[in-house]
């Protein structure tokens, strides 16, 4: 597999806090992949994002971009990743300059790396972009952020992220403050042009129902370490770990077969960062063991596409290496079983 | 009309808050924007009402419009609201004052904000008990204040802290501790947990159930995330351009609704059981000064036909209980087969 971006045992610490902790994870450039991100607040996945995207650097470990590491790129190197790596950020309503009409965002990058040789082939490619997203050219351009709605705007950046022709686009809960009824048309765009466009998306997010339905894999973060890796019909369809079953049991669906939280959780929130010595979910774990309080887990395999790093499954096999993605499926060629 | 006599259906006796025919306009340049019009519905002692709809659906304006709280350019235009026997809309200030909190409480959308930052939460508590009732003793509200926290999950040392010490289920926790200091028969959450992760939004919601069945409050819970409404709720009403399209029991909302735009609205929480092609819904609510004639869905609805632009759909019993404004209904018992997808520009 030829590596896209790889990060290998990367760290963050800001200050005493240690906010991502031995995260290895290699997308890949052959086949563009969907890959969620979870946790709760503070588990480090906008870290995670930050450092993947390049805007912070590790404190320990690298990060590769095609072979390169970030740190030893020539300018040129750097602005080829800027343009290839784009994010697309949480909040529609604080990106936007309120005092420029929304082309303005469209048309900034264009000039900025050079994309478009006359003013007429630049339209053409916000028009295109444009519609990738679902939005029509002509209701869109010339207006202000604050005639459009939140899922609009935020449609709009993801535009944004498409015209410069990226390989990956990291989306930092992109529809969470998109109404739920508008948040699956949107994530249905992003599966598109995975599929369509051939770039990779890593999703963070702590919307498991929404991770299941348009991702390949996914990781699940505690506390800056992950707790379950592997395909999402693995961890979410059948969670190894406590933490992955507490979230699991947590989402609210409109279906009263399911019993909502059925797990009960202890009322510790989560504060602080990793312990040294221990699980880091172990205070808050209905299943903690002694040797949780003493040990760190290592990851284990529970079954071909998934780690957990929980002694529950100490019988596992170890997984071999420290790349996260080594037990992560292949994304569908063709997408999934519709109805 | 979409008045449907609330009051009579669930029996005015019992009923602790009934709204009748409450329309609330925000008058514009362009002329009244209808944000709540004619809406109706009763609420029993302990009843978990939810409110669901869409940015813009006016569920926000009747939560607003219950606690008297709208100012300028919004008015209430018409309707009746008799909290616990009495009309709240003609209370004077001083007693609408005292009705506030003791009455009826609020659990304001985004508690991180709610809060003053330079004050210790206790205080906070004190102060709005101390509003209501200037006579108790110091130790008395001090001993309130601990059993108040306790009561939403957090430890009394709470009291002693600032906001900015807290994170985000904390402090939604300590608005629910202000929120319910008096012992309110109805609760009205807006939002209480959009900006929470899934499982510091199910402790805050249990939290929620809890105090309310310590209490024996009535609950109206706002969101547009069916999922959460219908694990927490009783009841169920649809808002959709300031009107309220279906209400009716929880189970019969989920397992047979009968507005379309309900249907949809289940139909976007994805499950995690099976993957399937992702269903938003199609278009985007409508803005209020200009509305669409008659049904106002009508021009995202994949059902529509000829009477929906022509004739305003009036409220109609079609369950026990269950209330609709649909033309589908009486022809049809159930909503039928979703007919083959119509091109509605996003």
């Amino acid at each position: 597999m030829n590596a896209l971006i790889e990060l290998r045992n990367v760290r963050k610490d800001f200050g005493g806090f240690t906010a991502l902790d031995d995260i290895s994870l290699t997308l890949s450039e052959d086949t563009a992949s969907m890959s969620a991100v979870a946790g709760e607040s503070g588990s480090g996945k906008t870290t995670l994002a930050r450092i993947l995207l390049g805007f912070i650097p590790p404190s320990r470990g690298e990060v590769v971009y095609r072979g390169k590491d970030l740190t030893r790129m020539s300018g040129a190197e750097r602005r080829v990743f800027r343009r290839e790596v784009q994010p697309v950020f949480q909040d529609p309503f604080d990106v936007f300059n309120p005092f420029y009409r929304v082309d303005h965002v469209l048309h900034m990058p264009l000039r900025r790396y050079r994309m478009a040789s006359s003013a007429a082939e630049e339209r053409a490619m916000i028009e295109d972009a444009l519609s990738r997203v679902g939005l029509r050219p002509a209701d869109t351009l010339g207006r202000y952020p604050h005639e459009l709605s939140g899922g609009q705007r935020q449609r709009i950046m993801v535009a944004r992220a498409v015209l410069l022709r990226p390989r990956i686009i990291v989306a930092d809960e992109p529809v969470s403050m998109v109404d739920a009824s508008l948040r699956a048309t949107i994530l249905d765009e992003l599966r598109t042009l995975n599929r369509d466009l051939g770039i990779s998306i890593v999703y963070i997010t702590h919307d498991l129902t929404t991770a299941f339905q348009i991702c390949d894999n996914i990781l699940v973060l505690y506390k800056g370490e992950v707790a379950e890796a592997g395909s999402v019909e693995n961890v979410i369809g059948s969670p190894k770990h406590p933490y992955t079953q507490l979230l699991v049991s947590s989402i609210p669906l409109p279906d009263l077969s399911q019993e909502w939280g059925a797990l009960d959780v202890t009322q510790v929130e989560a504060s602080g960062g990793s312990a040294a010595g221990s699980c880091n979910f172990a205070p808050r774990c209905p299943q903690a063991m002694d040797v949780c309080r003493s040990r760190k887990p290592p990851k284990f395999m529970p079954d071909a596409a998934r780690l957990a790093r929980c002694f529950l499954h100490e019988s596992a096999p170890a997984v071999p290496g420290e790349d996260l993605a080594g037990v992560f499926r292949p994304p569908d060629p063709d997408g999934r079983e519709t109805i | 009309m979409a008045t449907a006599n609330a009051s009579s259906r669930s029996g005015a006796a019992t009923a602790v808050l009934t709204v009748e025919d409450l329309s609330v306009h925000y008058d514009t340049h362009a002329g009244p924007a209808k944000a709540a019009d004619r809406v109706s519905f009763a609420l029993q002692p302990g009843e978990r009402l939810g409110l669901i709809g869409e940015s813009g659906s006016g569920k926000t304006t009747v939560a607003m419009a219950l606690m008297r709280l709208l100012r300028p350019p919004a008015r209430i235009a018409g309707g009746k609201v008799t909290l616990d026997g009495r009309e709240l809309l003609s209370l004077n200030e001083e007693d609408l004052r005292q009705a506030r909190l003791r009455d009826i409480a609020l659990v304001p959308q985004g508690a991180m904000s709610s809060l003053n930052p330079v004050m210790r939460v206790g205080d906070q508590i004190v102060d709005a008990i101390r509003a209501h009732s200037r006579g108790d003793n110091r130790n008395d509200i001090s001993g309130r204040v601990a059993e108040l926290l306790r009561s939403v999950g957090l430890d009394p040392a709470v009291a002693q802290r600032y906001p900015h010490e807290l994170s985000g289920g904390m402090k939604q926790r300590a608005v629910m501790a202000i929120s319910t200091c008096l012992a309110p028969k109805v609760i009205i959450a807006d939002e209480p947990t959009s900006a929470l992760d899934v499982v510091v939004q199910r402790q805050i919601m249990q939290t929620l159930g809890r105090l309310q069945d310590g209490l024996g409050a009535a609950v109206v819970l706002i969101g547009h995330d069916m999922g959460l409404i219908a694990q927490f709720s009783d009841t169920i009403g649809v808002m959709y351009a300031g009107k309220i399209v279906e209400i009716g029991p929880v189970r019969q909302i989920i397992e047979a609704p009968k507005h379309p735009y309900t249907r949809l609205l289940i139909d976007s929480i994805p499950g995690i059981k099976k993957k399937q092609k992702l269903r938003g819904i199609p278009g985007l609510p409508p803005r209020l000064v200009n509305l669409p004639e008659c049904c106002s869905f009508h021009p995202r609805c994949p059902y529509a036909f000829g009477e929906c632009k022509t004739v305003t759909p009036r409220q109609q019993e079609v369950a026990p209980d269950q209330r609709v404004a649909c033309h589908l209904y009486p022809e049809h018992d159930r909503l039928p087969e979703r007919p083959a997808a119509t091109e509605v520009p996003a």
